[in-house]
């Protein structure tokens, strides 16, 4: 079947199964934007690029299936660059599409154009520029396989303009799709080694004082039922990591929560004194390890990734094993089953360690006196205690997101949704928006900051003309406030460039401009009821502007480049 | 930049990849962003046009070359990555160099020229252009003896290397 570039791209797309575009027109995608008219595929017209990229990550964290953005080139492609890092920071299938100048303009510093793959490329999974009309539904079908398998990231295919343009004899192909990849560099190993399997077992069986560390790669697996089965079989506390939470319910007994740089102590003391970590799908990074010399001393480490690059990058495993997270573990249960679990030393001590921690160093705040803002923390327990269960909560970056993080109870996996290793400001609107779209069964909520909101509020604007029913809280604290509490902390409460303002802009008005519902809550007496007034709103996005305190300050700490073991519970 | 090519931290990676445009700049910019000297790099088609051999020496201590080839190994476009250690590895460079000898020295020059195997590849009344193909250590020799006249110009290619037969 004659056909030609712009319309094979679309069809490729829809056979990949893709049920929405986030995008935004411009001169070199101009023509793939003709058949998108007659596509079944929904595009969702964004205000921002940056915004497509965010919402096609949400839209992947929420729903496991990779995100699609396209856009055109030059300004266009730069301004997604930001989501492709967050993405490849935060192993987040995407496939993003980038127009190109035509084939002959390439490097002659034509109108829009960038050199969009050279600037992309540590920034990517993979990416391609396509210079044949013919290659498109081969790279489109590999940018699938290669975002969505392995170690899941970004792809991004650039299309120069002539090969999808009609009435341009560059565009001209044959349709065909292939069967299968080719891809002969690219063997993504998903079974773990079976003698590793039971050397991991055997550690399991010996150690006295173990600790699953579960991160985000146990929620990329679809690992979260396997890890809780395998912390209930031998009665193992599990740690989940900022980008794991939700890996075990949070209510489970033997959830310990989230370690780190502003992980709750017992969390965090457990992985310090422990004997035995068990790392899933996560990578030891800087802001879980604290001073890494010091980090868990006494630890032997398994190490479970589908990347072996990650084994040993940080901190070398006693036993490292390249797999799939879901597959390993119930390979694991199976080892720790046939070698017999009746012989493991007794652990009493080390759960009774556990839960005086708990009982001594339960996560804390005052609750505000008469006159005074609001605690952020008190704002995040109602919203949390009067959302569903299986509320999908995004947050941007910051003190919002580190409370958010701690104080929500994440009872079901998938359920969490943030920029963790790239720490994108602005990530939590449009990460909201696009999780939506891919569950609108769900209740959506975005804890968002003031400073965040700022930088990618105008795509409320898109949420509103599609009908995309997403709810916002701002903590607005008129600063940046984790910058404001370093400058607080560690110089001399000397506040450089801080200061926000807490209305300007006035954020009711400024919601009520986009076609939001604004509300604006000040007394701890009327938070509860604007969030039940957002909660029964679906025509239409929410934002409450919630008036927090600025003094108030993330706890516990671990100050950078200090050890775990230096954690401060408080003031 | 060290002149030292025997230097123990030196690693041979031998690489097999796709023969498709970016991909060299994919390799070296992996490197650049780890912040890990190339000593020499040599890269050309092998018997089959699709792939490429790219052979890379770096600089590296044995931990962090562990890294790097994990993540080169992570390049879609990358097939195949050996780590040749220098004893076990045949390694062949070429040099050329332009060098001024004067009249009176010309017969001992060429004379020595053979005793290295060198090659006379131009010459006019006072001037030679000599090549060298050969191990990376005898390369510094030459050069050495080739520094004792006057050296207008010297270029080596980057090092190729192949694993001994056993």
């Amino acid at each position: 079947m004659k056909t030609n570039g712009g319309a094979a791209l679309i069809k490729s797309l829809e056979l990949e199964g893709v049920e929405v575009i986030f995008g935004l027109p411009g001169g070199a995608i101009l023509p793939v934007y003709d058949p998108i008219i007659d596509s079944p595929i929904r595009h969702i017209l964004v205000r921002h690029e940056q915004g497509a990229g965010h919402m096609a990550e949400g839209y992947a964290h929420a729903t496991g299936r990779p995100g699609v953005a396209m856009v055109t080139s030059g300004p266009a492609a730069t301004n997604i660059v930001t989501p492709l890092a967050d993405a490849y920071m935060d192993s987040v299938p995407l496939v993003v599409i980038t127009g190109q100048v035509g084939t002959a303009g390439i490097g002659t510093d034509a109108f829009q154009e960038v050199d969009t793959v050279g600037m992309t490329r540590s920034i990517t999974k993979h990416n391609e520029l396509v210079t044949r009309a013919e290659d498109i539904p081969r790279v489109i079908r590999e940018a699938f396989h290669i975002a969505t398998t392995g170690r899941p990231g970004p792809v991004l295919v650039d299309i120069p303009k002539d090969i999808v343009d009609p009435t341009n004899p560059n565009s001209a192909m044959d349709w065909y799709w292939p069967d299968s990849v080719d891809l002969p560099g690219y063997n993504p190993q998903m079974e773990g080694d079976p003698a590793l399997i039971e050397a991991a077992a055997r550690l399991i069986l010996a150690s006295e004082r173990p600790v699953l560390y579960a991160g985000g790669g146990i929620l990329k697996a679809r690992a979260a039922e396997a890890l809780t089965a395998l912390a209930e079989l031998l009665d193992i506390p599990v740690v989940t990591t900022l980008m794991g939470r939700g890996g075990i319910p949070d209510d489970h007994p033997l959830c310990l929560g989230m370690p780190g740089m502003h992980g709750n102590y017992t969390a965090v003391m457990s992985m310090q004194e422990s004997d035995l970590l068990i790392a899933l799908g996560s990578r030891f990074d800087d802001r879980v390890t604290g001073k890494l010399a010091e980090f868990a001393p006494h630890a032997k480490i398994i190490h479970v990734d589908i990347d072996p690059a990650e084994l040993g990058k940080v901190r070398r495993p006693d036993v490292g094993i390249t797999g799939d997270c879901r597959l390993v573990i119930e390979e694991l249960i199976n080892a720790l089953k046939i070698l017999g679990t009746d012989t493991q030393p007794d652990r009493s001590s080390w759960r009774s360690t556990l839960s005086g921690w708990q009982e001594k160093y339960p996560l804390t705040y005052t609750q505000s006196q008469t006159g005074e803002l609001l605690k952020p923390q008190f704002v995040l327990e109602q919203l949390r205690d009067n959302t569903p269960d299986d509320c999908i909560v995004a947050s941007g970056v910051g003190q919002h997101q580190m409370w958010t993080a701690q104080y929500w109870k994440f009872n079901h996996p998938y359920t969490w949704i943030n920029s963790g290793g790239l720490g994108t400001m602005g990530f939590a609107v449009p990460a909201a928006i696009g999780a939506k779209v891919g569950r609108p069964d769900r209740m959506v909520w975005a804890v968002d900051g003031d400073g965040c909101f700022q930088m990618t509020a105008q795509e409320l604007v898109t949420a509103a003309s599609e009908r995309i029913p997403v709810k916002i809280a701002i903590l607005n604290n008129a600063y940046l406030g984790m910058v404001r509490q370093w400058q607080e902390m560690f110089y001399e409460e000397r506040y450089s460039e801080v200061f926000l303002s807490p209305d300007l802009p006035d954020y009711k008005m400024w919601a009520e401009a986009m076609g939001c519902v604004g509300m604006r809550v000040e007394s701890p007496e009327d938070v509860l009821p604007a969030i039940q007034r957002a909660n029964e709103i679906d025509d239409r996005p929410v934002v409450i502007d919630f008036r927090t305190d600025a003094r108030e300050k993330v706890f516990p700490m671990v100050p950078a480049g200090k050890s775990n073991s230096d954690i401060v519970v408080g003031e | 930049m060290n002149t030292n090519p025997t230097e123990v931290r030196h690693h041979i990676l031998s690489v097999l990849v796709e023969n498709k445009p970016g991909v060299l700049a994919r390799v070296s910019g992996l490197f650049a962003r780890r912040a890990f000297n190339i000593y020499s790099l040599a890269v050309a088609p092998t018997n089959d046009p699709s792939v490429s051999r790219i052979s890379i020496v770096v600089d590296v201590e044995s931990a962090p070359l562990e890294q790097i080839t994990k993540q080169l190994d992570k390049l879609i476009n990358v097939l195949v990555i050996e780590e040749l250690a220098p004893a076990a590895a045949v390694q062949r460079e070429l040099m050329i160099a332009t060098v001024v000898v004067t009249t009176s020295g010309h017969q001992a020059f060429r004379d020595t020229l053979g005793t290295f195997s060198a090659k006379l590849l131009d010459e006019n009344a006072d001037s030679f252009i000599v090549s060298l193909e050969d191990t990376p250590e005898r390369l510094d020799v030459f050069a050495a003896f080739l520094g004792s006249h006057h050296l207008v110009a010297l270029e080596r290619t980057g090092r190729v290397a192949l694993p001994r037969l056993s």
